[in-house]
C-alpha cells in the first residue's frame, strides 16, 4: 500500500503571534515553526497502519521554501520512508496547493492521501477536500478512527451531531481530527536515521494564479477588561442586571 | 450575473444565514437540502431538494457544483458538515473559498479569523464564483417578511463513500450554535457522571446547552460534539459560563463572540480571567451549587 502524507510548515501554534506594523503579514521574529499538528496526526496514523498491516510505503510531501526541509526531516524521523519538497517561494492559495498535491498524487498513485483537516495557521480547512474533488476520490474528513477493510477503509469521523462511520474504497482521501491518535515522541536514533532517508526536491508543476489573496492582517479588537466578583449572589445580581439570566 | 446562493443543510440554518446574505448585499436564493423551506426570509427563490438526509460529501458536492454554476457567491453557515462539503464543491468547480467569514467589506472582500482567532485576516476574492462559509454571530438578525416562490429541485445523488452508521442529535438541550446560555466545563470535572451532574445540572436550570474543553473531551468526560474552540464548535451565546476552564487560546477562539463570559476557577492566575467579563475565584464544586441555589431563591 502507498500513503501520501502532505506536511505543512506552520508557526508554532502555542506561540503568541502579532501582525507586522504594516499589516502585510505576521511578525515571525523569534517564532518557532512546527509540522502542522493535524498533519503530524496524519503521519502518525500512516505509521500505525504500516505497523498493523506491513507493506506500506509512506511519502511525506511539502510545498514551500527550502525551510520546509526542517519539517520533512522530522516527518522522516517519525517514520516516513521518503520525502518530497515541492520547492517554491511563490504564495499558493488552498486551491493552488491542492492542484500541486493532486498532480503529485497522479504520479505517485497512493491508495490513501492522509492529511490534517486544517492548518493551524490559516485555519482554512479546504485543501484535503479540494484534492479529493480534483482527483474524484471518496473522502472522509475529521477522522477519529481508521480501520482497513478488504479493498478500502472504514473511517469513523466527527460530525456536528457526534460521529458517523463511512466506508471508502481505495484510492481515497482522509483528513484527521484531534482524537485519531497521539503522535509519538521521536527519539535521537530516529532523528539520526532520518538523515540518510531520501528527501527529493522538485519544482512546482502547476502555475500559481491564486483565487484569493490576503489584503491585510490585524489584531482583533481587544475585549474590554472584565471584573472580579466576590460571591455568587453578586454574580447572579449582575447577570440579571445585564439581562442575560 | 452577481447573485448569491445560500445553502441550508438543515432547514433552521436558513434563518441564521440571511444576515450574512444581506450584508453581502446581492440578491439571493436559498437552497434547502432537507426539510420545509421558510419562504419569509427575503430570498428571490426558495429551492427545495427534499433530501431525507445529506449524503456523503462526494455525492452532494457533485450535485451542488452543477447547481451552483449560475451564481457568483455560494455560501453556507460554518459547521463541520459545511466545511466537509463546501471545500469539495470549490475543488470541483476549481473555485476559491473563504472559510469562516465574520465580516463583509464588499461582495469581494471579507474578514475572517486565523491563527485560532489571534489575528483577523482581510481576504479578497480575485475570481468568481467564490465559495464561503460564515459565522452568523456578527450579522444582524433579519426581519421576517415577504413570500418567496418555492421550486422543487430533483436531486439524484450517488456517493462513492457509503455511510454505515451515524449518531443522531442527542438529548433535549438546545443546540450549541443557537443556545442563549452555555455552561461549559473542563478537566476538573473528573468524570462523565460528575460532568453531567454539575455542568448539565446548571445548564438545565438555565435552559441552556452544555459545552466542554478539548481536555475534557480527550479524557472521556464529555462527548466530542460538545467541544468548543478553534477546532470544535464556535459559539456566541448571551451568557457563557466557563467552569474549571483555564482559557487556552484554542478554547477562547470558540467563545469570544459571547455577550457575557463568566469564569469560575479556583486558580486566580488562570488566563481565562483576562478574557472573562466576570470572574469568581472559587472551587466550582462550591460555586455552582451556590449559583443554582441563588437562582432558586429568586
Amino acid at each position: 500500500m502507498k500513503i501520501l502524507v502532505p506536511i505543512k510548515r506552520v508557526v508554532d501554534p502555542y506561540s503568541r503571534v502579532r501582525p507586522l506594523p504594516d499589516g502585510s503579514g505576521i511578525d515571525t521574529t523569534g517564532i518557532k515553526f512546527e509540522i502542522n499538528p493535524f498533519d503530524e496526526i496524519a503521519l502518525e496514523e500512516a505509521v500505525r497502519l504500516r505497523e498493523r498491516i506491513g507493506d506500506v510505503e509512506i511519502v511525506a510531501v511539502s510545498l514551500g521554501t527550502s525551510e520546509c526541509e526542517e519539517q520533512l526531516r522530522k516527518a522522516l524521523a517519525m517514520g516516513a520512508d521518503r520525502a518530497i519538497l515541492i520547492e517554491t517561494d511563490q504564495l499558493y492559495d488552498p486551491l493552488g496547493i491542492a492542484n500541486e498535491l493532486a498532480a503529485l498524487a497522479q504520479e505517485f498513485q497512493p491508495d490513501i492521501v492522509l492529511m490534517g483537516k486544517q492548518a493551524t495557521d490559516d485555519d482554512c480547512n479546504q485543501v484535503g477536500q479540494m484534492v479529493a474533488a480534483i482527483l474524484e476520490l471518496p473522502q472522509a474528513t475529521f477522522a477519529s478512527k481508521v480501520e482497513t477493510v478488504p479493498g478500502g477503509v472504514r473511517v469513523t469521523r466527527e460530525t456536528d451531531e457526534g460521529h458517523e462511520t463511512l466506508e471508502l474504497n481505495f484510492p481515497c482521501l482522509i483528513t484527521t481530527d484531534l482524537r485519531l491518535n497521539e503522535p509519538r515522541y521521536v527519539a535521537l536514533p530516529g532523528i539520526i536515521k532520518a538523515r540518510s532517508k531520501p528527501l527529493d526536491r522538485r519544482p512546482a508543476v502547476t502555475s500559481s494564479s491564486p483565487k484569493i489573496r490576503t489584503v491585510r492582517v490585524e489584531a482583533p479588537p481587544a475585549r474590554q477588561a472584565g471584573r472580579m466578583v466576590t460571591g455568587v449572589s453578586e454574580l447572579v445580581a449582575i447577570l440579571k442586571d445585564k439581562g442575560v439570566l | 450575473m452577481s447573485k448569491l446562493l445560500v445553502i441550508a443543510f438543515a432547514p433552521d440554518e436558513a434563518v441564521r444565514s440571511v444576515g450574512f446574505a444581506q450584508a453581502v448585499g446581492l440578491p439571493y436564493d436559498i437552497l434547502f437540502l432537507t426539510g420545509e423551506p421558510a419562504t419569509d426570509l427575503g430570498a428571490d427563490r426558495c429551492l427545495a431538494a427534499n433530501l431525507s438526509e445529506v449524503p456523503p460529501a462526494d455525492g452532494i458536492a457533485r450535485f451542488l457544483a452543477d447547481f451552483a454554476a449560475e451564481y457568483s457567491h455560494v455560501a453556507a453557515l460554518s459547521s463541520m458538515r459545511s466545511k466537509d462539503v463546501m471545500a469539495r464543491v470549490a475543488g470541483r468547480m476549481r473555485a476559491g473559498m473563504i472559510t469562516d467569514a465574520i465580516g463583509v467589506e464588499s461582495p469581494s472582500v471579507f474578514r475572517r479569523p486565523i491563527l485560532a482567532g489571534s489575528i483577523i485576516e482581510t481576504v479578497e476574492t480575485l475570481s468568481f464564483p467564490i465559495l464561503l462559509t460564515f459565522r452568523p454571530a456578527g450579522f444582524p438578525k433579519p426581519e421576517r417578511t415577504g413570500a418567496s416562490s418555492v421550486e422543487l429541485i430533483a436531486a439524484t445523488i450517488v456517493s462513492a463513500a457509503t455511510r454505515v452508521a451515524q449518531t443522531a442529535q442527542s438529548g433535549t438541550r438546545p443546540d450549541l450554535g443557537q443556545a442563549k446560555v452555555i455552561v461549559s466545563g473542563g478537566r476538573p470535572l473528573r468524570d462523565a457522571e460528575t460532568f453531567e451532574r454539575v455542568i448539565g445540572g446548571l445548564a438545565d436550570r438555565l435552559g441552556g446547552a452544555v459545552g466542554a474543553t478539548r481536555a475534557a473531551v480527550d479524557s472521556g468526560i464529555a462527548h466530542n460534539e460538545l467541544q468548543v474552540g478553534q477546532t470544535g464548535k464556535i459559539v456566541a451565546p448571551d451568557l457563557y459560563i466557563a467552569a474549571g476552564i483555564s482559557g487556552s487560546t484554542q478554547h477562547m477562539a470558540g467563545i469570544k463572540d459571547s455577550k457575557v463570559i463568566v469564569a469560575i476557577n479556583k486558580d486566580p492566575d488562570a488566563p481565562i480571567f483576562e478574557f472573562a467579563d466576570l470572574g469568581i475565584v472559587a472551587d466550582l464544586y462550591d460555586a455552582i451549587p451556590a449559583f443554582v441555589q441563588a437562582l432558586g431563591d429568586s
